[in-house]
């Protein structure tokens, strides 16, 4: 039996049918967190001074636009923490792996899940974001979020983090056997792509374009493995049995 | 060929769910999981016909779920082999196995906040089925929940959502059907009901291998039993395992005692032996009940004795059972 994408669709569909109906995941993880990582953008957007130095300015669109990409790389980890630990506390776990599925298909079924509406939410702030920075900012700021690379590297790095953050999360699920301790140990584990972006924004390490490249290049291999990596650590045994041979 | 046998081999001329031309649905042989120095179960064998309903008895953790586990590829044995639904067991045909049957696990592990239509909807995508909705019309209508369809699965009863993981186990149509205590927290109206699916399906010829510990339901509704205290015990319809267990007796009651019991009982055709019972009539050990109940009561209308009761003793597939583990149990305290 070969990889089936019908199997992946089946858990992509199953999964995203629960969180329309998941009030915490809607209200809370996909609405009012976003929204509470919008509001310091903001405020450093409108609360800029028309004169300030053009370096003042980039270092501020650089920590509103850092703000931003908080939402892939938390947003995810808060539910992908719960894919696999989550099914095995409610008792859901054993009746899928009895079917034919795959690890690989149940995890990237997991996986797209999250990313698609990580994605819808992330961009939907940025464009806000962008549109209030339009409608409101003084010249000096328009441009400085318009003209420079910021946009690219926003574009590009909210799927990569969001990927990253998504098998990273569900790694910590598929080996920890509470919760609550998966979601704070993958909310830990964004600390490091976060960190290098916000050392980028703080011109702690200068950002360059090879930087960027090589940190994106990275983050990719890291997003398109990690499902390898997160299928070997999927223990069928462990997690049904609660022990191993 | 054994009782054992002729079991199987008459189910499988029966049944009209045959998958594998003749084979059995399952055959175990030797089959080990240990978990560390744990042992789970131990050096289990035994065989299972098509359409055969199949009773996998035992005490909390005696191992029947681990076994179930194991069959349905989710563990790996430690040793031993086995064939399920045609297919050896093996990781490598993990996938190909699962296709071919179905567990309904002890919890029924539903999605509540989905509905009973979408719970059967994933699982039908996930056997990459064709026809879905006629699929989950027909796995609805066989255990009587068409109407609820619509509904949250987190807005039924404990019973009902038991009934939507039976039509779940039954969407693939599969070839083995594990029932893992599939009435395990029910109330005796709802465990009823599930009863009567098992009925439903044993006559439809699906094969089941059912487990549970509650004995009134394995004799109601299988066709062999096999007990399990992390060895298998023994297997066997539940008529032979209380032959092979208890020797076949006759109860007797009269109104007033005899006064030489003896001298009326001792030598009479096809019996072996007596001894007072505690309701005090008397038990009768005999090679033959058609022969010595005719021949006691002679003796006893001859002897002057009113006759009050003179029946077969009944052994209860519970007899059986408590006989066995209360065995192991003296076993290990030695």
């Amino acid at each position: 039996m070969s990889f089936s994408w019908t199997r992946v669709k089946a858990i992509l569909v199953k999964e995203l049918n629960d969180y329309r109906r998941n009030r915490f995941v809607m209200v809370f993880t996909m609405t009012l967190l976003p929204l509470i990582l919008i509001v310091v953008p903001t405020v450093q957007l409108l609360a800029a001074p028309a004169a300030e130095a053009s370096s003042r300015l980039d270092s501020r669109v650089g920590l509103s636009l850092l703000y931003l990409l908080l939402i892939p790389a938390i947003v995810p980890s808060m539910v992908s923490a719960y894919t696999v630990i989550g099914e095995r506390e409610q008792g859901t776990l054993e009746p899928i792996l009895i079917t034919p599925i795959r690890r690989e298909e149940f995890l990237i079924g997991k996986a797209l899940a999250i990313l698609i509406p990580t994605l819808v939410v992330a961009y939907a702030i940025f464009g806000t974001f962008l549109a209030v920075a339009a409608l409101f900012a003084h010249p000096g700021m328009r441009s400085a979020i318009f003209a420079g690379s910021h946009i690219p590297v926003q574009v590009v790095f909210t799927p990569l983090l969001a990927g990253w953050s998504i098998w990273v999360g569900i790694a910590i699920s598929a080996r920890s056997s509470d919760v609550r301790v998966a979601q704070q140990l993958s909310v830990f584990a964004n600390l490091p792509p976060v960190a290098i972006v916000a050392l980028m924004g703080f011109n702690v390490i200068t950002p360059s374009t090879g930087l960027a490249v090589g940190l994106a290049a990275a983050l990719l291999t890291v997003d398109a493995l990690g499902w390898r990596a997160v299928a070997a650590m999927f223990d069928r045994e462990r997690l049904i049995a609660g022990a191993r041979s | 060929m054994n009782g054992l046998d002729e079991t199987t081999a008459e189910l499988e001329r029966t049944s009209n769910r045959d998958h594998s031309g003749g084979q059995a649905a399952l055959v175990v042989e030797h089959l080990t999981k240990r978990f560390g120095e744990r042992v789970a179960f131990d050096d289990v064998s035994f065989q299972v016909g098509y359409g055969e309903v199949f009773g996998f008895l035992g005490p909390n953790g005696a191992g029947k779920t681990t076994t179930v586990r194991t069959l349905g590829t989710l563990i790996a044995p430690s040793s031993g082999s086995a064939t399920v639904a045609g297919v050896p067991l093996s990781a490598a045909n993990g996938p190909a196995i699962r296709a071919r049957i179905s567990i309904m696990p002890e919890s029924p592990g539903l999605y509540l906040r989905l509905t009973v239509s979408e719970n059967l909807r994933c699982f039908a995508g996930l056997y990459e089925l064709d026809d879905i909705p006629g699929r989950i019309e027909r796995a609805l209508r066989a255990v009587n929940l068409l109407e609820r369809a619509g509904d949250p699965c987190g807005s039924l009863s404990k019973g009902l959502r038991q009934r939507v993981a039976l039509a779940r186990a039954l969407l693939n149509d599969p070839a083995v059907l594990f029932l893992d205590e599939p009435t395990s927290g029910l109330d005796p109206v709802a465990a009823h009901d599930v009863h009567e699916l098992i009925v439903t399906l044993r006559e439809r010829g699906v094969t089941i291998f059912l487990t549970t510990h509650r004995l009134e339901e394995a004799e109601r509704l299988c066709h062999r039993v096999a007990i399990l205290n992390t060895t298998l015990r023994l297997v066997g319809r539940p008529d032979e395992l209380r032959e092979q267990l208890f020797n076949q007796a006759l109860e007797v009651r009269v109104r007033d005692s005899l006064e030489d019991p003896g001298a009326v009982l001792d030598g009479l055709p096809g019996v072996d032996g007596w001894k007072q019972s505690a309701r005090g009539g008397y038990e009768l050990a005999v090679s033959d009940p058609e022969i010595a109940a005719p021949a006691v009561a002679r003796a006893l209308v001859g002897a002057g004795a009113d006759i009050l009761f003179l029946a077969e003793s009944r052994h209860s597939l519970e007899d059986v059972y408590l006989q066995l583990i209360d065995e192991d149990v003296e076993v290990k305290r030695r």
